[in-house]
């Protein structure tokens, strides 16, 4: 037993002489993680010094974190609100939210109205909308969540007045779920959804108002339900916190936004 | 003067109990102060209120406490009959190489990943239970993805017991010409009694705590369950859906949750101990 003592805390004293890498901490939406990931691992490599710990979590632990200083940057999936305004923030890319359904729901596509009665049970069978005489399967996301959020406000509503039967966490088990579920309705990123579609997940994006949900739409602003990805800092960001910003902003990262099917903003 | 490896046995285990201990203590004392900015303002109505809203600051538990309840009790009704059947059969009924590939089965299904029968319930389990009764995510769904994780535990439970009745009891049953039920029930049963109710407790425990593929299945509406068919939403469910991005308040409310759960499965056992029943884990739990 001394003897393992020992040799862990020879160990210990090995960890502690390596040379310190510097480190970078981000945190935040779960929607922008995957992206940011990407752009750190490209940053890595031209600056092999650095070590990027890319965490999700959600948004508001994204502006817990850099608050507290747990984090150097963090990552929202919408713009900052009126009482973040403590937080630097530069927008890297835009995302657009839309309904999906089921592959096999003939839905053509849905009004704001229409949204708005499916979501708080006004509308409680596909039977209008598309002749089936089924339950409509409302899939929403858990409360204090950006995508809800967002479309709470864009069809001004109010948290407890959607009636969901499933209530879920990030897009992928709302992807899922509605996969899972001829008669669900659930909504989730339009480029999360557009990979899985690609993939062969048995779902459809619905047009909302006559506008089709797609990257394409998000780009040009046509498409009325989007958001931009946002990473914030503190008021004074360290020189390598600059550089990553500025590097993330650039248009060196064109190619990774499209791959992940998000949109590159205006530059 | 004793030798240095008995003291060393003795200093090793004491302290290795004081550290399951502390560890223990720790987690209680770090999810009591997590949760007392919202202990100190809500008070009792985290039991009774039935209203989940982080948004608009209102925390009612009631919910979730009655669909882990209702979950973990759903799910223990399925697998306990499964569950001592299967152990019966491998560890009493059966012989020889069907004994021991019955056995090598329910480690293998012991051993699956609960994300891996959450996404299965998902996938297969929902779109059935759906086809019969919307939405498919449900209390039934839940109940019956966790049964499957229950039953190898009951088993193999069940088996181990039975495993280490003496072969002198069946010799004497079989030379007083007793049947094959009377033997079971007379020797069998007495034996499993107490191992039923460890079974039980742990697979309780285990319910209660299961988080991930429950979260997948159960549809984690915030409202109290009125029948198989409704979603619910279990505590650990809310941790998992909701710590990630909760801050303030809300955050602690999380925490009073975490505290209900450890303090069920503590009730629990205290339950059983009233019982009279003799649980050998269970007591080491307790």
């Amino acid at each position: 037993m001394l003897l393992r003592l020992r040799l862990v805390v020879i160990l210990l004293a090995g960890i502690g002489a390596m040379p310190a890498a510097e480190r970078l901490t981000i945190s935040g939406s779960s929607t922008v993680q995957p992206l940011v990931a990407e752009i750190a691992r490209r940053f890595e490599e031209r600056h092999p010094e650095l070590r990027i710990d890319v965490q999700g979590g959600g948004s508001s632990r994204g502006v817990v974190d850099v608050r507290s200083g747990r984090a150097h940057i963090g990552m929202l999936s919408r713009a900052p609100t009126a009482e973040e305004r403590d937080l630097k923030g530069t927008i890297i890319a835009r995302d657009g939210i839309a309904c999906i359904v089921h592959r096999n729901n003939p839905l053509t596509g849905l009004t704001s109205v229409e949204v708005a009665d499916l979501f708080t049970g006004r509308t409680a069978s596909w039977q209008a909308l598309t002749g089936i005489d089924r339950s409509v399967v409302i899939v929403s996301k858990a409360e204090g969540r950006a995508t809800l959020e967002l479309f709470l406000a864009h069809f001004r509503l109010k948290a407890d007045q959607i009636r969901a039967q499933v209530v879920i966490g990030d897009n992928a088990q709302g992807i899922k779920t509605v996969a899972a579920n001829p008669d669900g309705i659930g909504y989730v990123s339009i480029g999360a959804a557009e990979t899985d579609i690609a993939a062969g997940v048995a779902i459809r994006l619905v047009p909302l108002d006559g506008v089709t949900p797609t990257s394409a739409a998000v780009a040009d602003a046509t498409w009325p339900l989007a958001r931009p990805l946002t990473l914030v800092t503190t008021g004074s960001p360290s020189a390598t916190v600059q550089a990553f910003l500025t590097y993330a902003a650039s248009s060196a990262v064109d190619d990774l936004i499209i791959d992940l099917a998000f949109v590159p903003p205006p530059r | 003067m004793r030798r240095w490896p008995d003291r060393l046995l003795v200093l090793s285990t004491r302290g290795a109990a004081v550290a399951a201990a502390s560890v223990l203590a720790l987690v209680l004392g770090i999810v009591l102060v997590g949760a007392m900015p919202a202990l100190a303002r809500g008070g009792a109505g985290f039991l009774t209120g039935a209203n989940w809203s982080p948004t608009t600051g209102s925390f009612g538990a009631w919910a979730m406490i009655a669909g882990s309840l209702a979950t973990a009790g759903l799910a223990l009704a399925i697998a306990l009959p499964i569950g001592f059947g299967c152990g019966l059969a491998s560890g009493w009924i059966l012989t020889g190489a069907a004994a021991s590939s019955l056995r090598a089965l329910i480690m293998v299904l012991a051993g699956i990943p609960s994300v891996v029968l959450g996404l299965w319930g998902l996938t297969t389990l929902v779109p059935l239970i759906a086809r019969w009764h919307a939405p498919g995510t449900s209390l039934l769904a839940a109940g019956l993805v966790l049964a499957l994780m229950l039953v190898p535990t009951i088993a193999l439970i069940v088996d181990a017991t039975l495993r280490t009745v003496p072969a002198e009891q069946r010799v004497a049953a079989a030379a007083l010409a007793l049947g094959r039920w009377s033997t079971l029930r007379a020797i069998a049963g007495r034996a499993c009694r107490d191992s039923l109710a460890t079974g039980g407790v742990l697979a309780v425990a285990r319910a209660l705590g299961e988080t991930m593929a429950v979260l997948l299945v159960a549809g984690n509406v915030a409202a109290l369950p009125d029948g198989l068919f409704s979603p619910v939403r279990t505590l650990t469910g809310a941790m998992a859906l909701e710590m990630a991005y909760a801050t303030g308040e809300h955050r602690a409310a999380l925490f009073v949750l975490a505290g209900i759960a450890v303090a069920l499965v503590a009730l629990v056992l205290v339950l059983l101990r009233a019982s009279g029943l003799r649980p050998a884990l269970g007591a080491a739990h307790a």
